[in-house]
């Protein structure tokens, strides 16, 4: 049975494919240990050209203009390099406006390839790098705590874990941020106060984990240069006691967060993960694992949102007050009440 | 093109964003027939990344149905049907899964050639994110860079009418060749060129080593004429073939299909079409599927086809994209529970997380039914701004009158009961006059439509089947007159020889009982200048209706509908008209 996935593992081994969205250069080599934040590869995701008018800047027809050019297709320039003239009893000239690379010219017009910071793309967790994507990217290998959320901020960074939210029901305020919170990852339970991510970044934490979030905050959240994931969807809800009781043990380790916002297509979800040396008889996370008897279960829907419980059985199709007719499984919830649920609701947690 | 009509079965999938459907139509005392379709999630994304498994595990179900194995132990379907009984003899396939392309439109002014652009756009699953003109002064560089940074799927350039405009069209096309010139082959969007076709030789001569160029004819032949029909078919074919290029199996599911794949968009639209041929009414016929990838819109009269195809009111993960395109207040209204604004946008924000979940309490099916609401109202209202000239209104900001609404998608077609998939589609289209409410239950209209292309005799003969459900005849009097104010006589004569009179107030919702299967003589008087369609305001006459699920609805709730802002008034009315309606 398929049903949605995330992993909530003490300890695991996970691969991750870094790609960048078009072809550049990758910067490390295999079998290199990487952070997190570490650059891995570079492209010129938002290039930018300057087509210059050379024969108007001359004041010569277009076929004339090329026998003034100066410089040849390939060559770089300086800011206020010649171009191409003199030209006439004026001596007129036409000078580069912007350092870049001469692209072609033709026709009495050139393009120019300004230089410009390439977008560098990180880690996004430390490990070892045991494959190389020519010109695309790299797949980073490594060990450790691994907790999926639902939502991310498309940040990365890393630091150490620092708990607010002692229970799963925490509610995170502004005034919970001070100084002594500066330079950590913050775990809190549920935010609805704006002034909490203008206080991360003011302190310029390092991260923020939250259980869930209102969504009317995405919007500041998604402009915040420090990585927020949310862990378990919008409006008030616990963090799952799965992921909580996990995160408590792991108080003041190393965490490495890439809030990539999740995608139903690529499967992409954000990820925050601690590294740990472990043996390498350790299972990798699975991609997929299928909706059974016995899996332990999160209930994404009213009335049970949030909940954590145990499929007892898978039922056929079932009739739900609002007259909904679907199949459906029976859940043992932890606090040890049972409910029927479709099978839509349900993400599998492992 | 073999004709479907020697064929004794066909086999449909239609892979969804969210569902990928397969359709089993057969012929039964020599008429094709719908007779049974199976489903499964689509597995496009993790953990499969391909759609095939998806489309394997829908002919699974639709094996478990009808008994009948599909696919042989190559992995391959069974192609023609075999003595045994497996198999089938023809295949046809739609496709709407994955992201809207991004589109820039290229054209010359604003309100001509660029604005056709637009509307060609909005006939498949796309995104406009940007648009080029004469009139936008930026240099040839700054757009190069642009398109550069945007990465479009796809550019439809426009320009020029007939024998018209050429060389700002083709300084227009500059930065496009520019941008091909310096992209590598792979990465270079397809160029759809729908503009003044005497230039086509010179685009081609200019630009095939930059371009993947694609002609189709000019959507803008004059200043006062928009063409999109040859135009809309070439863009679908595009959209099928980057879907190829991105979604593992397309590839092999169009092979199955023969090279035939379309969108499914574009099926449910040559559905709508053939209706509005097959009806012969002056009215056009109108088409509403909701779905999780896009809200289609299809209007057609007399085979002229509009057809909006809109992605930002889809109910799957582009249900944010509705919270910024439409104030939330307008979703509210549609509620009949208290709800906070804040909850409404957390609720759309999990529903775009989990898009196949389900609503379980009448409070998550209200929530759900505002959203589908509030998406098929502006979708549709986004829509008429391209129906054809040939559409009568009768007022400002009204639907023109159609013959008949056609709806599917799952909200509507699984909704608890009728009133409720009835209540939705009278609130959110807001029919005018004398029309007819089809409910496609068993969401067969894009396989139709697919399988339409090449055999018309099967759309015919399953459509005249009963595989879609009449709802009933509505009556929806356009009018002026106070709320209580008596609007409209009416005087039904059933087959039977008995007479029903209903003298009807503005502002309530009536039923009156007419059996599906059943026909009747109905007499119209509108009052206070109320108008039914029948010529003029005021002028009423006489009409045989046919009977339906819900019987004759009469609709005076008011064009266009204001619903009470207090929320128990607006409450307590969608009780009492979900109970006249046979529903709760």
């Amino acid at each position: 049975m398929f049903a949605p996935m995330k992993c909530i593992l003490p300890m695991t081994i996970i691969r991750r494919q870094r790609i960048l969205p078009v072809a550049g250069k990758v910067l490390v080599r295999a079998g290199q240990k990487v952070g997190a934040t570490e650059t891995i590869a570079e492209s010129n995701l938002y290039p930018e050209y300057l087509l210059l008018d050379i024969a108007r800047g001359l004041g010569v027809p277009a076929d004339q203009a090329e026998t003034y050019i100066k410089c040849q297709v390939g060559e770089q320039l300086a800011e206020k390099d010649i171009i191409a003239g003199p030209v006439g009893i004026g001596r007129r000239i036409v000078r580069s406006p912007r350092s870049g690379k001469v692209v072609v010219a033709s026709g009495g017009q050139m393009l120019l390839a300004i230089s410009s910071q390439p977008y560098q793309m990180k880690a996004g967790l430390p490990g070892e790098v045991i494959e190389l994507v020519p010109e695309r990217g790299v797949v980073v290998e490594s060990a450790g705590a691994l907790l999926q959320g639902v939502w991310g901020n498309g940040r990365i960074d890393s630091g150490q874990l620092s708990i607010l939210a002692k229970t799963p029901d925490h509610e995170i305020v502004s005034s919970d941020l001070d100084v002594t919170s500066r330079g950590w990852v913050i775990l809190a339970g549920y935010c609805n106060d704006p002034e909490v991510l203008k206080a991360i970044d003011d302190l310029a934490l390092h991260g923020l984990i939250l259980g869930s979030m209102e969504a009317r905050l995405v919007p500041l959240a998604a402009k915040s240069p420090v990585p927020i994931i949310v862990l378990e969807g919008f409006g008030k809800q616990p963090i799952g006691s799965d992921s909580h009781k996990l995160l408590l043990s792991l108080e003041r380790r190393d965490v490495a967060l890439n809030a990539e916002n999740r995608n139903v297509l690529t499967g992409v979800k954000p990820e925050v993960f601690f590294p740990a040396v472990v043996p390498s008889t350790i299972n990798p996370a699975p991609d997929f694992i299928s909706l059974e008897v016995n899996q332990k279960v999160r209930i994404v829907r009213p009335p049970f949102t949030g909940e954590i419980g145990v499929v007892e059985e898978i039922k056929g199709i079932t009739a739900f007050p609002a007259g909904l007719r679907t199949r459906a499984a029976r859940i043992h919830l932890e606090n040890g009440e049972h409910t029927i649920t479709p099978l839509a609701n349900l993400e599998v947690r492992t | 093109m073999t004709s479907l009509i020697d064929a004794e079965s066909l086999l449909v999938v239609d892979v969804g964003s969210v569902t990928t459907r397969a359709f089993l139509f057969e012929v039964v005392d020599l008429r094709y027939r719908f007779i049974a379709s199976g489903a499964a999630p689509t597995t496009a994304g993790a953990p499969y990344h391909n759609i095939s498994e998806g489309v394997r595990l829908a002919l699974d179900h639709l094996h478990q149905v009808t008994g009948r194995t599909f696919v042989g132990t190559d992995e391959q379907l069974i192609m023609p049907a075999s003595a045994d009984g497996s198999g089938i003899d023809k295949f046809a396939a739609t496709i709407s899964v994955g992201e809207p392309l991004r589109v820039v439109i290229v054209g010359l002014l604003e309100d001509i050639s660029l604005e056709s652009a637009r509307h060609l756009a909005s006939t498949t699953y796309a995104k406009v994110v940007q648009s080029i003109s004469l009139n936008d002064h930026r240099k040839t560089d700054t757009r190069l860079n642009t398109i550069l940074r945007l990465r479009p799927d796809m550019i439809i350039a426009a320009g020029g009418i007939e024998n018209g405009a050429s060389q700002s069209v083709l300084k227009l096309l500059e930065a496009i060749g520019l941008a091909g010139y310096l992209q590598p082959d792979r990465q270079r969007p397809e160029v759809l060129f729908i503009g003044n076709q005497a230039i086509q030789p010179e685009i081609r001569s200019t630009f095939e080593n930059t371009m993947n160029l694609h002609f189709a004819p000019n959507i803008r032949p004059s200043l006062d004429r928009e063409q999109l029909g040859p135009a809309r078919a070439e863009l679908a074919r595009n959209y099928c073939q980057v879907c190829s290029q991105r979604i593992p199996g397309v590839v092999e599911l169009n092979t199955w299909a023969k090279g035939g794949l379309v969108p499914g968009a574009t099926a449910f639209g040559r559905v709508i079409r053939f209706l509005s041929k097959e009806l012969t009414t002056q009215k056009g016929v109108l088409g509403v599927n909701l779905g999780a990838s896009a809200a289609i819109i299809a209007a057609a009269f007399n085979g002229d086809l509009s057809l909006g195809v809109f992605p930002q009111f889809g109910l799957g993960t582009s249900l944010v994209d509705m919270i910024d395109q439409v104030p939330v207040r307008d979703i509210m209204r549609w509620l009949t529970i208290d709800l906070s604004e804040d909850d409404l946008i957390d609720y759309v924000y999990n529903k775009a997380l989990y898009p196949t979940s389900l609503p379980v309490s009448l409070e998550e099916t209200a929530i759900e039914q505002a959203l589908a609401r509030q998406a098929l109202y502006s979708a549709t209202r986004l829509a008429v701004q391209g129906f054809p000239g040939q559409a009568v209104y009768p007022g400002d900001g009204l639907l023109p009158w159609f013959e008949a609404i056609v709806s599917t998608g799952s909200i509507l077609a699984q909704s608890a009961n009728l009133a409720q998939a009835a209540l939705m589609i009278l609130d959110s289209l807001q029919p005018c006059g004398v029309t007819t409410l089809v409910l496609d239950q068993n969401q067969i209209s894009s396989a139709l439509g697919a399988a339409a292309a090449a055999n018309p005799v099967l759309a015919v003969q399953v459509l005249e089947s009963n595989s879609f459900l009449h709802l009933g005849t509505v009556i929806a009097p356009v009018g002026q007159a106070h709320a209580g104010s008596p609007i409209l006589r009416l005087k039904m004569t059933y087959e039977s020889g008995h007479e029903a009179s209903l003298e009807v107030k503005k502002g309530t919702l009536e039923v009156v009982p007419l059996p599906a299967g059943q026909t009747a003589r109905l007499q119209l008087q509108p009052l206070h200048r109320c108008d039914v369609g029948m010529g003029a305001p005021g002028r009423g006459g006489t009409l045989r209706v046919s009977g339906g699920a819900l019987g004759l609805i009469i609709d005076s709730r008011g064009r266009p509908l204001v619903l009470p802002e207090d929320l128990k008034r607006r409450k307590d009315l969608y009780r009492k008209w979900l109970w006249t309606l046979g529903g709760q």
